[in-house]
């Protein structure tokens, strides 16, 4: 039994190891503490699947572990951040904004306290583990909850932007993030605003608008069709509320067609949001909303599920192409 | 991580409800005064409104009144006092007994308690900690409450303060899951200067709390949970607040404390006593007149 274990095996705590991108959320909040502010991280027995087992190691002090007991780490990071402190609270975006809902509106959004929630594992990225771990519901129950910025990051640079940027952001944010394992799309350090869409691309036939996971393969795509002589943009709309309405309406008002793509359900989250500017503002432009349609998702590794529900970059650009054609 | 635990056991406070706390006879008689006014202006407030929770603001009229005038650390001039003992409550339907206290202490203007649930007032059926200056806390949703409190007294630690957390918490309430959670929390951290405080009434909107999902044994469960836990008649004010300043005088403690205060819904009202009913009500004015009659004459009737 002494024999060593292949180099192939693993175990749940090696996951940092493994994963760097899990850092980036640990990384930045350390760097929050160091600055002097008031920061707590917690969460609820997930500490190696989102990387807060490196600030739990290296500052305790001001890590807390809430266990499996979601509802209470949320009440709880209110009434912390009622004393003063700055809480940032992670779980499965699941859990957080479907099984946390109520503790989110009443005790954080409704209490109008600095508590930032961090829904990791968002859409369909747990993959086979299936429908209660997935979560593409939550940026329509963050959406509809007032006084809660909702934002969803693209990649660890991002992430580390809006971490750093909430420092000084009075109101409850929610973050959706996915599992550490996102492509590069920004380089590190550039300075994140909050309700602003970051344009990629212009575009006069097609602007797509993506957020969070669907920003990198999204801009593959929009390079692909242009490559092939379309004019097609790209707006990463990383805070879904507020909405860049300025952005939409530019968008809208240059090209032609719009095309929302999201890892959630096609209602209530970005499409949502982008077709109620839109509409509120009658403008002529064709929209159509991608992501998932109002289902629950099959099982299947990620990869496999992405190419499925066509969120990859392949994928994305079919939906693009037949809009075009 | 966690210090071991000491050898007290669960309900050996050596302070505990000790004499030298007792409230002196000029306070306990100003006590008594102000739980009688908090039951009174509920009875004003609620005919404003024309609908609300008398009995369980009367149920918890000792308890308030023992809190904000004989055991908090308050500067009701400066609601956000940084050092204040914090106070929420997760029965936070009884905040119409509250209100009239907060005003009367000055955390804002009497005449506000005129305009109770009309259009833009900020007191209305539950606290809003956003609207109303000296609520800690907001609430209404029940079993939120104790997980709130426990973040404030873990953020108390953690920002080395020594403020107190009183947590009211309705005993039908236990009824919540989150509780639970709160509770266990609550004793791994070793939150000592968390206090909380069922106030056993007895009653929920449905009937009687221990017909409809039973609590029992309070005492015994929080006990197991880790929590010093006591009891106390929850209308005897003297009690109630010699028992909560030795509480708060007892550094040594190194867990949660949760008191459980026997308490009658609706209080002082004999009629509301006997009928679970009047969770939720309206007394017309003449009838309102004999609630007022019997609630004066409480202190004969003991």
């Amino acid at each position: 039994m002494n024999r060593p274990l292949s180099e192939k095996s693993w175990q749940y705590r090696q996951l940092n190891a493994q994963t760097p991108g899990l850092d980036a959320l640990s990384d930045a909040l350390l760097e929050l503490v160091q600055a002097g502010e008031p920061v707590v991280a917690g969460t609820a027995d997930l500490q190696y699947s989102n990387g807060l087992a490196k600030f739990a190691r290296e500052c305790p002090e001001r890590f807390v572990q809430f266990g499996i007991s979601e509802q209470n780490m949320v009440s709880a990071a209110a009434g912390m951040a009622a004393v003063g402190l700055k809480p940032y609270v992670a779980t499965f975006a699941s859990f957080l904004a479907l099984l946390c809902c109520e503790q989110i509106r009443m005790d954080v959004a409704y209490s109008a306290l600095p508590v930032r929630l961090i829904g990791h594992h968002a859409g369909i990225s747990l993959g086979f583990y299936g429908t209660s771990h997935h979560a593409t519901e939550d940026l329509a129950i963050a959406r509809s909850i007032a006084g809660l910025t909702v934002v969803a990051p693209a990649d660890g640079a991002q992430l580390a932007s809006v971490i750093a940027a909430s420092a000084d952001y009075a109101e409850p944010i929610y973050i959706r993030t996915q599992r550490g394992r996102d492509p590069v799309v920004y380089q590190a350090g550039k300075p994140f605003v909050f309700g602003k869409a970051i344009k990629h691309l212009g575009g006069k036939d097609l602007v797509i608008i993506a957020c969070g996971s669907t920003v990198h393969p999204a801009l593959q795509a929009a390079k692909a069709l242009n490559a092939k002589g379309h004019s097609v943009g790209l707006l990463d709309m990383a805070t879904v509320k507020p909405i860049d309405s300025d952005a939409i309406l530019e968008a809208a008002t240059n090209a032609r067609m719009v095309l929302t793509v999201e890892e959630h359900n096609v209602l209530g989250g970005l499409g949502g949001a982008v077709a109620e500017v839109i509409a509120g503002e009658g403008l002529p432009v064709k929209l159509r909303r991608h992501g998932i349609h109002d289902e629950y998702s099959l099982i299947a590794p990620p990869t496999h599920l992405y190419a499925h529900y066509k969120l990859d970059s392949a994928g994305i650009e079919e939906i693009a192409a037949g809009l075009l054609a | 991580m966690l210090g071991k635990q000491n050898n007290r056991t669960a309900n050996n406070s050596p302070l505990a409800g000790r004499a030298e706390f007792a409230p002196t006879g000029v306070e306990l008689a100003m006590l008594k005064d102000k739980a009688l006014f908090s039951r009174l202006e509920a009875i004003r407030l609620i005919e404003i409104a024309k609908v609300g929770h008398y009995t369980s603001a009367f149920s918890a009229a000792e308890l308030f009144a023992s809190l904000y005038y004989g055991v908090m650390r308050l500067k009701p001039g400066e609601p956000n006092w940084a050092e204040r003992d914090r106070f929420m409550m997760g029965k936070g339907h009884a905040a119409v007994g509250l209100f009239p206290i907060l005003a009367d202490l000055g955390f804002f203007p009497t005449e506000v308690l005129d305009g109770y649930t009309r259009l833009g007032n900020p007191l209305g059926d539950h606290p809003d900690m956003r609207k109303v200056p000296g609520i800690d806390f907001s609430s209404g949703s029940i079993g939120h409450a104790l997980s709130a409190g426990c973040g404030m007294a873990l953020a108390g630690r953690i920002l080395g303060k020594d403020f107190h957390t009183f947590v009211m918490i309705g005993d039908g309430e236990l009824q919540e899951g989150q509780v639970w959670e709160a509770a266990l929390f609550g004793a791994h951290n070793r939150l000592n200067r968390l206090i909380g405080i069922i106030d056993r009434n007895g009653y929920q909107l449905d009937g009687a709390v221990d017909d409809i999902i039973t609590v029992e044994p309070i005492v015994d469960k929080w006990r197991s949970f880790g929590w010093e836990t006591h009891v106390v008649d929850g209308h005897d004010i003297g009690a109630v607040t010699t028992l909560l300043r030795s509480l708060k005088a007892d550094t040594a403690r190194d867990r949660p404390v949760m008191v459980v205060a026997e308490t009658v819904k609706g209080r002082g009202v004999s009629y509301m006593e006997a009928e679970p009913g009047w969770h939720l009500g309206y007394l017309d004015p003449v009838d309102a007149k004999r609630a007022i009659a019997e609630i004066k004459a409480m202190e004969i009737r003991g």
